[in-house]
């Protein structure tokens, strides 16, 4: 592996000092299918002279045996690294590769450049600091091109190069370079970015990947490889506000208190005056802990450890910040997401999200638009799936600290994760916190829910009815409200198709609609058991996700999920309605049981079947049930 | 005003920060050691990420009972000296059926005296969470992988269906059962982890420097006699050769390579002018094309 420079062999210690003083450039390659991209980080390993004799052995006999050059090395076997790919001859992941000069070392994310897998480039583009977008100088500037220029500056990467490749195939003509670097421009005016650098190149040949070309004696500026090397990335974080979120509260015993992270903005020294977002508490900084002493100073992008001078209370997920210039901290904000999972974006289901080491439960609510990654063009759209961007507002149930995303690259970022599935579904960038969320305050009524309920002699509760179609489940709801009536109790049931009827007869039955549904009603049976009322809600509700919603509206306790477990044979079988019917027939899509999931309740709080119960036995055991709850008795309430 | 951080600085940061990420989100994270020199480097930054504090998880070795002698000399004193809580885990049943990589080959024994007993040990001890000392840049298939690897609850990683993972935000979420395999210097090359070596003085095994030691060429490759289970052929006799070790591992397995590096300048120096790759001294990975992406898929590390 030989390097570069003659100290290796002359003075290995003065080129190990050298060494030290490297820098780290990170940056991401985005190109289509055919653009080249492959053969351009070969070619920039195997000039950087990173290729071993026994690798170079298997590429020559690779590149005889599946290679595309026509039995001539083909450098972009260099890469591809799953067998899949390999046969496909395409990358279908983000890899990262690794080569380094004497002056820097450098990370490769290498993104795919076909269309279904925008959600790699973001992956890719969100720890670049330069992009390398390719163009086939042949075909000029694509839809492609302006979908990888987007994510890139959505991503915030403030530096690009347009490598102009293939530059071999229209005879190396300055015109047709500068006809598509001008369009570029144009282009690119509606983008962040702070520099453009367009680079005329063959990859194959390497006519201006290290060595500038005879070939373009009307081009002047750098070669790609002295470009990467030189370039000046923004080191601002440094100069922005000092924020260190805390990872680790380090206490090897009582008279050691540290609070250990990564700095992402700012610097930070002994005598410091820090607040805590969470609490507000404010102390100054006394010692920054490193296992290589104390450090005089800390900047950003340093894992340290600080100790404070007060006792203050800190856990993980508190960001420790300057106190003059604390960050925003709200519970509410609007975001840019990208959406990277398979199954949509359900607006007002409740997902995790983990901005740095903060979690959360969330909801996205309604998007104010998609922003179509080909044309940027903003379009209307209740949903986001795989590979989609929009603009929403999260609502968390917990204040998140955070700068805006486009004025701190190291904070405001966040992925969104599903809370029963575990998987990255998606990841957000936020643009500001929304006022609203300190605006609008509860308004603290004089005679509340405790006593209202008093006065009825009862505890209000959500008994929450959930099966399939044809379960029973209204049926069994109506006998248990009639029953609860003749005891005295006040009551109201929400019916899935009444509702339907007026305050949700703007919905269909496509997943997000039917989120959307349960939440309204969700909400509604919140407002009646503030009310002090026992509220049945019969609803099939056949996601999880959105039962526990609901749950998470109303306070511990007061939630009664009723299971009515009647197997999906004899629903069909009664199918009262004719709808199984039609399902099969295909005449109702989306129908529960037949296309679209039902996920069972693994904890209702009260289970029956009218498969092997009679509706009134069915009945009786919930009312039984309540009693045992305490939901019949009368709440004495605190006042 | 300090300089900007050098690429070792950042690496170094970068890693701690995973290795805290994982300390944080787990409830038995593990370190796997495998007393080479990645390892050296991730247990010199475990150190790092939690002083003045020991790591908050202990260290384990899955040993195949052929390591090089000097290996498990070096890994009882760096535990010993560091104050680790070391696991020092064998498959049993491997060793009552007597698997050896001269009797059983080299497939055989690595499956079961390391793949198999690592998942056995990683049962054993309901560990949620095991850091490795892999690096993308070691091999192609390993170029993809994510620093949080999401191990199904047979211990399976499946190359189709990985989390994304942007900026420096880990999904520490599993089901039980489940776990992850945490990568903190995915990052680094091996020119890296020397230089770091070099840079933080980091102890490594001595099989690293040259030294004479007995060693006997078969099939182009330098095999050390590290002790009297191995067989010789007929005329076969140990030579005394001035060799050393460019990666560690079964002494059987692992290939020398005649060399006069006995410092780490001279590693660094030899190494950057030489025409051969780090793992070409592994007899795994030649079995045949893609044949590290299918010991991932089972559970190799």
């Amino acid at each position: 592996m030989a390097h570069q420079s003659d100290l290796i062999a002359d003075d290995i210690l003065g080129y190990l000092k050298a060494q030290e003083e490297k820098s780290l450039l990170r940056f991401i390659t985005c190109g289509s299918v055919d653009d080249g991209k492959s053969t351009l980080i070969g070619r920039l390993l195997w000039d950087s002279k990173l290729i071993f004799e026994d690798q170079l052995a298997a590429l020559e006999s690779d590149s005889r045996k599946v290679g595309t050059q026509g039995g001539e090395i083909d450098f972009a076997l260099l890469l591809d690294g799953l067998q899949a790919e390999r046969e496909q001859g395409i990358t279908i992941d983000v890899a990262y590769r690794f080569f380094s000069t004497d002056k820097r070392k450098f990370i490769v994310a290498d993104t795919p450049g076909h269309e279904q897998y925008t959600r790699n480039m973001a992956t890719g583009a969100s720890t670049a600091d330069v992009a390398v977008i390719l163009i086939d100088a042949r075909k000029g500037i694509l839809t492609q091109t302006r979908r990888h220029s987007f994510i890139t500056s959505l991503l915030g990467i403030k530096h690009v190069v347009l490598a102009v490749n293939k530059m071999d195939l229209i005879d190396y003509d300055q015109s047709k370079f500068d006809a598509i670097v001008a369009e570029y421009q144009e282009f690119a005016k509606q983008l962040k970015y702070s520099s453009i650098t367009a680079i005329p190149l063959s990859a194959l040949r390497g006519d201006n990947m290290v060595e500038a070309s005879a070939n373009t004696p009307w081009y002047s500026g750098p070669t790609l490889l002295a470009h990467l090397e030189n370039v000046q990335v923004e080191q601002d974080a440094v100069e922005k506000p000092f924020r260190l979120p805390v990872q680790w509260v380090n206490r090897p015993n009582l008279d050691f208190r540290g609070f250990s992270g990564t700095i992402s903005s700012g610097r930070v020294k002994p005598g410091d005056e820090i607040t805590v977002t969470a609490s507000g508490q404010t102390s100054k900084v006394k010692e920054i802990v490193t296992f290589d002493g104390n450090l005089d100073v800390a900047i950003a992008g340093q894992a340290i450890t600080l100790t404070l001078e007060d006792e203050i209370d800190i856990s993980r997920g508190d960001v420790i910040a300057e106190a003059e210039a604390k960050p925003d901290f709200a519970d509410q904000f609007e975001a840019r997401i990208i959406w990277m999972h398979e199954d949509h974006l359900l607006p007002g289901r409740p997902y995790l999200i983990k901005m740095g080491a903060q979690v959360a439960n969330a909801q996205i609510s309604a998007l104010k638009y998609k922003v179509n990654v080909n044309t940027l063009e903003h379009e209307p759209g209740k949903t986001l799936e795989l590979n989609e961007v929009g603009i929403a507002n999260v609502s968390a149930d917990k204040a998140l600290a955070f700068d805006p995303y486009d004025e701190n690259r190291h904070s405001g970022r966040f992925i969104i994760i599903d809370r029963y599935t575990n998987a990255t579904v998606g990841a957000g960038m936020v643009n500001h916190s929304l006022r609203r969320a300190t605006n609008i305050k509860w308004q603290e009524m004089d005679i509340n829910k405790g006593a209202r309920a008093y006065q009825k002699g009862q505890k209000s509760a959500v008994l929450w009815f959930t099966g399939l179609s044809g379960a029973g489940k209204s049926t069994v709801a109506n006998l248990v409200e009639k029953k609860l009536h003749a005891l005295g109790k006040h009551t109201y049931t929400l019916d899935g198709d009444n509702v339907r009827h007026g305050l949700n007869k703007d919905l269909g039955f496509t997943d997000a609609d039917r989120v959307e549904n349960i939440r309204r009603v969700g909400e509604t049976a919140k407002l009646f058991v503030d009310a002090g009322v026992i509220t049945l809600v019969s609803f099939i509700s056949p996601f999880k996700s959105e039962r526990q919603l609901a749950r998470s509206l109303v306070e511990d306790g007061e939630f009664i999920e009723v299971f009515i477990d009647t197997p999906l044979e004899v629903c069909e079988q009664r199918d009262v309605k004719g709808l199984y019917k039609k399902a099969r027939a295909g005449e109702i899509a989306n129908f529960t049981g037949i296309d679209s999931p039902y996920e069972r309740p693994e904890n209702a709080e009260i289970v029956v079947s009218t498969a092997d119960q009679s509706a009134e036995e069915a009945a009786e055991i919930i009312v039984s049930k309540l009693e045992e709850f305490g939901v019949l008795g009368a709440w004495f309430p605190e006042i | 005003m300090q300089p900007n951080l050098t690429h070792l600085r950042q690496l170094e940061a970068e890693s701690i920060h995973i290795i805290r990420e994982v300390a944080a989100s787990f409830e038995r994270p593990v370190m796997l050691y495998s007393i080479g020199k990645d390892s050296s480097v991730l247990l010199h930054l475990a150190r790092k990420a939690f002083y003045p504090a020991p790591p908050p998880f202990p260290l384990m070795h899955v040993d195949t009972t052929w390591k090089f002698r000097e290996m498990i000399e070096f890994r009882d004193r760096i535990a010993a000296e560091y104050g680790f809580d070391l696991i020092v885990h064998i498959n049993q049943d491997g060793v009552k059926q007597g698997i050896g990589p001269f009797t059983h080959g080299s497939s055989l024994h690595t499956d079961v005296m390391k793949t198999e007993s690592l998942k056995q040990a990683l049962n054993k001890y309901k560990f949620d969470a095991a850091f490795g000392g892999a690096r993308r840049d070691e091999e192609k298939a390993r170029a993809k992988e994510r620093v949080f690897s999401f191990r199904t609850e047979t211990h399976r990683w499946d190359p189709k269906n990985q989390r994304p993972e942007l900026w420096d935000i880990y999904n520490a979420r599993i089901n039980k059962g489940e776990s992850i395999r945490a990568f903190p210097i995915s990052n680094w090359t091996e020119l890296d982890i020397w230089q770091y070596i070099y840079l933080e003085q980091i102890p490594i095994v001595p099989l690293y420097y040259s030294a004479k030691r007995p060693v006997v060429e078969r099939d182009g490759t330098l095999i050390m006699v590290d002790d009297d289970r191995m067989p010789l052929n007929p005329g076969e006799k140990p030579e005394m050769k001035s060799v050393r070790f460019r990666t560690l591992g079964c002494y059987p397995l692992t290939g020398a390579v005649e060399s006069e590096a006995a410092t780490l300048p001279d590693i660094i120096q030899e190494m950057l002018l030489t025409r051969s790759s780090e793992r070409q001294g592994r007899m795994i990975d030649h079995d045949q094309a893609g044949s590290m992406e299918k010991k991932k898929q089972e559970g190799y590390f």
